[in-house]
Parts: C-alpha cells; structure tokens; sequence
C-alpha cells in the first residue's frame, strides 16, 4: 500500500555518501528547462489543493445568505421550504436518510466484500483467482445510473414481497415498523448501495490480505492452526487497517451516491409523521440536490441546496479523513 | 512443509484410531480428550470455507442479474443500424425508434474534453509527487487528491454550478459539466501515474543523470516514457469512471434530442442523460427499450476503455 501517499520512507533515506539521493530537488541543475518542468508539476499540484480549497469556500460562501435567512434550524428541522419570503429548511430528514442507508449498506457489504475477498486470495483454486477478481472488478464498472434503473424496474418489484414479510414477522420492531411505503425504502436502498460499493470493499481487502506475509501464515499453519484459524490468527490481523479504511472510502461513497438513489427514493410527503422505520421513504441529500437541479432559480433557493451539499461535502471529507489516518498509521508499521 | 503439518494434526482423519500416536499411549488417550474441540474446530473450518463461498456466489448475482436484464432487454436495438446513426429528433416517449448517436458522439466528446483537462493536470501532479515532492507540500497535496477521490459527483456539480452559473452568469452547458467531470477524474489519473512512476526503476534515472541529462529531460524521456503504457491504462480507467457520472450533467448540462457539437452553448445530448429521459416514461414499452439499449450502449462503452486499458497494462507493464 505504498501508493497511498506517493511519499515513501525509503525515498527520503540519504544516499551512500550521507547526500540526498539524486532523485530529490538536489538533481535540478537550475537550468531553465528544470525550472519550468518542475514549476509546472508544482503549479499542477497546487492547482489540485487551490481546488480542493475552492470547492469548500464556494460552497460556505454561497450558502451562508440562505442559511443567516433561514427561520427555522438548519440541522434539526425536518421542513424543507426554501425561496420565499421566509425561507426554512432544515436537513434532519436528509442526514437519518443518508446516514442510516449508509450504515446498513455496510453492515452488508463490509462482511460480504471481506468474505468475497479471502475466498480470491485464500480459498478461490489459483485458477479461478484472476477471473473471480475481474468479475468483482467488472461490479464497479457498471455505471451507477445502471444500478439505479437495475433496482427500479427489476429488484424493487422482487424485493416486495420480501419487504412485506419482515414487516409481518418483524414489524413489532420499530425499526421495521411497516409505514405503507414499498419500493424506493431506506431499507432497499441500503441494500443496492451495498450492492454498488461491495467492489470498493473488496478490490483494497484483497490488495492487503495479499500482502500477509507467508511467514505468518506459514508459522500458524505448523502450530497446527486449521485454514480458518489461520486466515483469523494471521490474515485478518494484518489486513485489519487495510479493511477499515477500504470500508471507510466505501462509505464515503455511499454518503454521495447521487443517480442511483435519485432513481429509487420515495420522497415523502410535507409533513409526514416522524418514524425510526428503515422500511421509511425520504431523500438522501444527494438526491434532494438531484432531484431539484431545475428548481435552482433564485439565489436563495439554490442556496440553500448549497448548504446541504455542504454538509455532504463535511460528511466525506471526515469520513475519507479517517481512512487516510487508518492507511498512515499502517504505513508506519509496514515500512 | 504443509505435509508435515497435517500428520501431526490430532485430529487428522488419517491418523487410524488404534495407531500409536507420537506422544505414546497416554499421549493417544490425552488426544482422545482432546477429540471434541478438535472436531469443533474442523466444523468451524469447514463452515468459513462454505461461507465465503458462499459470500462469492452472493456477490456474483446481482452481476449476473444486471447484465441480463440489460442486455435481454437492451441488446435488439443495437442490433439496427438505425441506433448507430439516428438522433432522437421529433421521437417522442411512445414512437419506437430513433438512433443514439448524437448521445454517443457527446458522451465522447465530454470525456475527451474532460480528459483533455484532467490528464495534463493529473500527470503533471504524480511527477511532483513522484519526483519532486518532498516534506508539506508534497503531504498536503497528496491529502488533498484523497480528499478530492472522495468529494460526490453531486457535491463537484454543485461547486461547478456555484462558480460557473452563480458567480459568473455564464449559462449551463457541455462544457460546465466537463469541469465538474475534470474534478473527478484527476485524483484517478494522478493515483495510477504515482504508481506507475513509483515502479519505474531508481538506476534508470541514475542512469540518465550519469550522462549528464537535465532532469526534466530524464522525467520526460526515461520516467514518463518508461510508465507510458501504464499512465495510459489509467487514463482509460479514469475516462471510464466519469463517463457513466450522471449527477453533474443532471445539474449542467440539460439533455437535448438533437445533435449537438457545440460544447459550450445550449443544450448537450448525453447516454446517461438519455437514459434519464427515457426513464420518465419507462412504463412506455417504446421509452424503456430505449433506455434498455442506451445503458447498455454506455456499459458497452465503458467496458471496452476498461478492457483496452486492462490489455495495454498487460503488454506493456514495468517488467521488474
């Protein structure tokens, strides 16, 4: 996993003679041909951190008039009205859809995307390891707008019926309470979302627990270990860090999945009764901001989507954040 | 190795019940104690075998059933001649008919546009980071492409949407949603050229500094030349990857039926935006075969960069 920074330890050892070696800033001449090279991969960096920047203040500054507008709050209001003369909003509706639908697709894909990764590098006959790999790979090819008709049209219909008896057999539980609402349900939607970032879980899973080292294996093995012990005494413990952090950018895809969850949400009705139901409709901010992309006319309206959008942004930044901490503090044991 | 192992495994089914085992009688007797857990442990053993299988069958159906429903109900349509040459002009939701091409032919030109502005920027920031960057700089940069692989489609649309309508007046079109594209493909290029740099040798650039070339001519003719074959590849990839982006064209570039070739004025066609038209009215069996075939003309596409960057790696890769 020494890609993930484009820093390695090994870079930054001296040479033999005690100097940096030439592959540092030693090795420019100063020749003019060096500056402009080296200004230009320079500039480019910079321009990826300027953006980077820009994204977060474009968004804070165009959304800070609709929000000191806004009359009702921000973060625990379930209204959504924006524009008018009393504009009020709020994003409660939109972070329970958005996280809650997130967590679950986790909790389905983590477990599966781990399973299907040792079966590739520890169980899958060699034969089959590189054609099972790009079959997964080939998961995260299909676009997502494909995933979004997929579950529309074909998988909510026969996802129905399966639907209805947890809400018969489980229903006393608040959490699959029936509402009256089928189809486009968090619950469903947790479910495609999983489907949808199950490749990202495990493309990086495989990458590390291909990086156990066999002496580990090997050791658990001669102590007498069975496969699975060994795959839990050796494997996993190792690839731990690499686990969470690919669960963590799959999350952060999760949280901004837009097409797919625009094509499958039921958005609910104003007013609409508060429920802890996963099997609730209700947008997800993505697809609030979608769905609306015709409704950005006056400053303050779009401002307040904006605003939403914001919050999204916060959401992935801490959540890639994280698993940019968990891959360092790996690198730091590995090299 | 491994042999060895599992002849002394208590448990090993090969081991006969009356043998003497390694440890003496007393050792078999103790072994015999021992038989419970030990089966529990194989039981255990087998079951993890069956659930991950079981977990990779899982994970291939959803594949299966997509690609099925896709190209069983996609794939007569690309079978005329019409699809490949024909717009969608005056062909409302319920006549059958009318061709893709207009939506093919933008959806190339968007990510050409896109590629054409990601790929310098994107190559240019993994040679900073590969052969310049060293201490702060290097690290926030690096931070800040992970943070840039993790910003949304919606949330690089809106951003674009902010700048491009909101604070300059200008209008919403091709273009606009091509920036917003260029945002999420750059991290791709510039994490597929960081590898590719990294695996091109030390001593070749030892090599060329030893013949006293400058370095930006050893970056340009030994490094870049020497990973070509690999940036490509990740090029294609990341073309890939924003060509099915459908957020960002929802919100810039409204879709228009006709052939369009202008980028930067009015309204631009789109296979995902087609999809999204037809998809209002898929309940129409004209509309949704429509939408049928134009997903799969976009998967079609999609994997074909995928494939072709995936055979280029293969014949040209870094040989260590």
């Amino acid at each position: 996993m020494s890609s993930v920074t484009g820093v390695s330890a090994t870079d930054e050892l001296p040479g033999p003679d005690g100097r940096p070696p030439l592959s540092g800033d030693a090795a420019s001449t100063g020749r003019v041909g060096d500056r402009i090279f080296g200004g230009a991969a320079t500039l480019s960096g910079v321009v990826v951190i300027v953006l980077v920047s820009l994204i977060a203040v474009f968004l804070i500054v165009q959304a800070i008039p609709a929000l000191a507008d806004n009359s009702a709050n921000f973060f625990t209001s379930r209204e959504w009205a924006p524009g008018g003369d009393n504009p009020r909003f709020g994003i409660l509706e939109f972070l329970w859809t958005t996280v809650t639908a997130s967590t679950l697709a986790m909790l389905i894909s983590v477990p599966v995307g781990v399973g299907v990764a040792l079966f590739i590098t520890q169980y899958a006959p060699a034969w089959m390891r590189r054609p099972a790999a790009a079959l997964v790979d080939l998961l995260a090819a299909v676009p997502s707008i494909v995933y979004g008709l997929w579950g529309l049209i074909t998988f909510s219909p026969f996802f129905k019926p399966v639907q209805g008896f947890m809400e018969d057999k489980l229903g006393w539980f608040p959490l699959f309470a029936p509402t009256g609402i089928s189809g486009g349900t968090i619950f469903f939607i947790g479910i495609v979302l999983a489907i949808m970032v199950l490749p990202i879980v495990t493309a990086l899973s495989r990458e590390v627990f291909d990086q156990t080292p066999l002496a580990h294996k090997e050791g658990a093995l001669a102590l007498g270990a069975t496969k699975w012990e060994m795959i839990r005494t050796a494997v996993l413990p190792f690839g731990r860090p690499g686990v969470i952090s690919a669960s963590m950018l799959a999350l952060g895809r999760a949280l901004g999945e837009t097409i797919a969850v625009t094509f499958l949400v039921s958005a609910l009705a104003d007013g609409s009764p508060w429920t802890w139901s996963l099997f609730n409709g209700g947008e997800t901010f993505a697809s609030k901001i979608a769905n609306n992309a015709a409704e950005f006319s006056n400053p303050s309206k779009t401002g307040a989507y904006i605003a939403a959008g914001l919050v999204l942004f916060v959401l992935t930044f801490v959540v890639n954040s994280i698993a940019r901490v968990v891959i360092e503090r790996r690198k730091a044991f590995t090299e | 190795m491994s042999a060895i192992t599992d002849e002394r495994r208590p448990d090993d089914a090969s081991v006969p019940d009356d043998a003497t085992p390694p440890g003496g009688r007393q050792g078999r007797d103790a072994l015999r104690q021992m038989g419970s857990p030990h089966r529990a442990r194989n039981v255990k053993d087998v079951i993890a075998r069956v659930v991950m299988w079981f977990c990779f069958f899982l994970a291939m159906i959803p594949l299966v059933w997509i690609l099925w429903t896709v190209i069983s109900k996609g794939a007569h349509l690309l079978g005329s001649m019409e699809w490949w040459t024909g717009n969608q002009r005056n062909i409302n939701s319920d006549d059958a008919g009318g061709g893709a091409r207009h939506a093919i032919e933008g959806t190339l030109q968007m990510v050409g546009m896109t590629a054409l502005i990601a790929v310098p920027i994107g190559i240019f920031t993994a040679v900073y980071l590969v052969e310049y960057g060293r201490g702060k700089l290097a690290r926030a940069i690096s931070f800040t492409v992970d943070i840039l692989s993790g910003v949304p489609s919606i949330v690089a649309a809106l951003f674009i949407y902010a700048v491009w309508v909101t604070t300059f007046g200008l209008s919403r079109s091709g273009f606009a949603a091509a920036l917003a594209l260029v945002l999420l493909m750059i991290p791709v290029v510039v994490r597929s050229t960081e590898e590719m740099l990294k695996l091109v040798p030390n001593e070749l650039r030892e090599a060329a500094y030893a013949l006293g070339v400058p370095k930006w001519v050893t970056v340009v003719k030994v490094v870049l030349r020497t990973a070509f074959s690999g940036i490509i590849t990740g090029v294609l990839l990341g073309i890939a990857r924003v060509m099915g982006e459908t957020a960002p064209l929802l919100i810039l570039a409204p879709y228009t039926k006709n052939f369009q070739r202008d980028l930067f004025n009015g309204n631009f066609p789109t296979l995902p935006m087609m999809i999204n038209q037809d998809r209002g009215d898929f309940a129409l069996a004209t509309a949704a075969e429509r939408m049928w075939a134009a997903a799969l003309t976009l998967i079609i596409l999609v994997l074909l960069l995928n494939i072709i960057g995936r055979v280029i790696a293969y014949f040209g890769s870094v040989k260590k």
